[in-house]
């Protein structure tokens, strides 16, 4: 029923879905970003990269190993932690009871230090409102900065990425999913059309 | 879950989610900022008809690190002193928008009739009832337990385990103890083995279909060389009625079942002791016990608050336990448009279904 990429997954095939980055495209678009961070911060001093359960923690893994392997004296496990904001959402009571991630930062906390979130869709805003809140109660960080693998649009809240991966102009029907190997097993980009028969 | 009534509600799944929140609450709890704002807005209140001071505050404390506003209410100086029923307090309670009532009675069950009599809409935790059922302490006792003994470096807590395999000794006053009725049926939901050790007299009768092993003899349990021993209170409080005769006398008590220093040096290394408190030093439980590295009666406290945190949280955050009191101003927007106030969804999802122009 659909002219784009056939997804090898049972769960997928009642809606349309099209791949829209493949492994390649997200190792690309996460070298460019490991770049882009460094050249923006003018290197890797005071630098923390906090993924958002539950992509964004992976993502967060991979963004600190390509520093780590592109700047000279950073140890990607210093680098890195997770930041869940689940306590911290202004939606908890239009839907079931969400179970909380983990939290974990650094040994050197991130009092003055650039926080560099990582997430895979940056969509309404609202998540990204609710990890500077988490933050605020964490410490004071001397910058933070926002990384997303896709921007897809819809803006709720005055937010902005400083890094993307891919921007992806979407209806608000349609559904856009970050898999990827460490939690599903393969990597790549869908998008997936909500309404029956919407994909072209 | 709506409620909180019995640990016989939580099956192992569900009682593993509680212990994992209460993981994630007890990470919170070292920063120094802890407070969460998850609960702004909601209101729970402590309807306390026994004495206490560990349960009350616990609860206190971790409604207020998740920003609920609380209300506390005793027995001793309300109107249930001058014989309101429970029924009309708990229409008061409703009248005044409470989320959650946290209820410690002196009656087995009323935690229960609270929930089902259709009094209130709040969500009802039970508190300790009675003889009955004193969740929030078994919870918390099985988070303990497994922290110490199934956590390991690179997951402290245990987080997703459950107690499989684990030899938990419970020994003292069961015939009045709450704590040990709900701790033998959660610790038995969660794979573990459960040892009841008291003199014949501080046992209830019919407790042969329990999920447990019975004896009489601490010492013959102590050389099994349980992983956790858990001693109970003896409650001399409720003793007084059948004019105490439960045991010859205290010291006899302590002689045969009280852990001291030379109980203590026979269990394994890795073995710890738990206590509910508040501890009735020199009875059931010696100083040297009490004080040694291997107590963790004090965590237990700490833990409580967390595992507290953790159930009000997975009663009141989510949507669909309290719609009857979840603000209905639509002040709040919906995270997508499709399900925000007032709005059908499918004026949302109609006109776009062809602006699929991407890639």
């Amino acid at each position: 029923m659909t002219s784009g990429t056939p997804v090898p997954d049972d769960t997928a095939a009642a809606t349309a879905a099209t791949v829209v980055l493949g492994e390649q495209d997200v190792a690309r678009a996460l070298t460019r970003i490991a770049h882009e961070i460094l050249e923006r911060n003018k290197g890797g001093d005071d630098l923390v990269v906090l993924g958002i359960p539950t992509r964004g923690v992976p993502l967060a893994h991979r963004l600190a190993a390509r520093l780590a392997a592109v700047e000279p004296g950073l140890v990607a496990e210093d680098l890195v932690g997770s930041l869940d904001v689940t306590m911290y959402r202004d939606d908890l009571a239009q839907h079931p009871t969400r179970s909380i991630g983990a939290t974990t930062v650094p040994g050197g906390g991130i009092d003055g230090k650039v926080v560099v979130l990582v997430d895979d869709v940056l969509y309404s805003g609202r998540t990204i409102r609710a990890a500077l809140d988490a933050l605020n109660d964490l410490g004071r960080p001397r910058a933070v900065q926002l990384a997303a693998l896709v921007d897809r649009g819809h803006r709720e809240l005055p937010i902005r990425a400083d890094f993307v991966g891919k921007n992806l102009p979407t209806s608000t029907a349609e559904r856009v999913r970050v898999l990827l190997a460490e939690t599903d097993g393969r990597t790549e980009v869908v998008i997936e059309s909500g309404t029956d028969g919407g994909a072209r | 879950m709506r409620h909180l009534l019995s640990t016989t509600d939580l099956d192992r799944a569900a009682a593993i989610r509680v212990l994992d929140t209460a993981a994630q609450m007890a990470a919170t709890q070292g920063r120094q900022i802890k407070k969460l704002p998850t609960l702004r807005g909601r209101t729970v209140v402590n309807l306390f008809f026994e004495d206490s001071t560990r349960t009350r505050i616990s609860f206190e404390t971790a409604a207020k690190r998740l920003s609920a506003d609380v209300i506390n209410f005793s027995a001793k100086g309300s109107s249930v002193s001058k014989g309101e029923s429970l029924k009309d307090t708990a229409l008061t309670l409703q009248a005044m928008g409470a989320d959650a009532i946290v209820i410690r009675h002196q009656a087995s069950g009323a935690p229960h009739t609270l929930a089902h009599a259709g009094w209130t809409e709040a969500a009802v935790v039970n508190a300790g009832d009675g003889m009955h059922q004193h969740p929030t302490q078994a919870l918390l006792d099985a988070f303990t337990i497994r922290r110490h003994l199934t956590g390991g470096p690179g997951n402290p807590d245990g987080v997703g385990n459950d107690l499989a395999g684990l030899h938990v000794a419970v020994v003292g006053d069961v015939l009045h103890s709450r704590v040990a009725r709900s701790n033998v049926d959660l610790l038995h939901t969660l794979g573990a083995r459960v040892t009841l050790v008291a003199p014949p007299t501080l046992l209830p009768v019919g407790v042969g279909p329990w999920p447990a092993e019975v004896s009489y003899r601490l010492d013959d349990v102590l050389a099994q060389g349980p992983d956790a021993v858990m001693m109970l209170r003896v409650q001399r409080e409720r003793m007084s009625t059948a004019g105490g005769g439960f045991f010859p006398s205290p010291l006899e008590y302590t002689r045969l079942y009280g852990l001291d220093a030379r109980r203590l040096a026979t269990l394994p290394d890795h073995s710890i002791v738990l206590h509910p408190g508040p501890m009735n030093r020199g009875l059931e439980i010696s100083a040297d016990a009490a004080d040694s590295p291997r107590a963790v009666i004090v965590e237990q406290v700490a833990n409580g608050v967390a595992v507290r945190m953790a159930v009000l949280y997975l009663l009141l955050a989510g949507d669909g336990d309290t719609a009857g009191t979840a603000p209905a101003t639509g002040a709040v927007p919906a995270l997508t448009s499709a399900s925000s106030s007032g709005s059908t969804p499918a004026t949302t999802a109609a006109p776009t279904t062809t602006a699929g122009a991407t890639a």
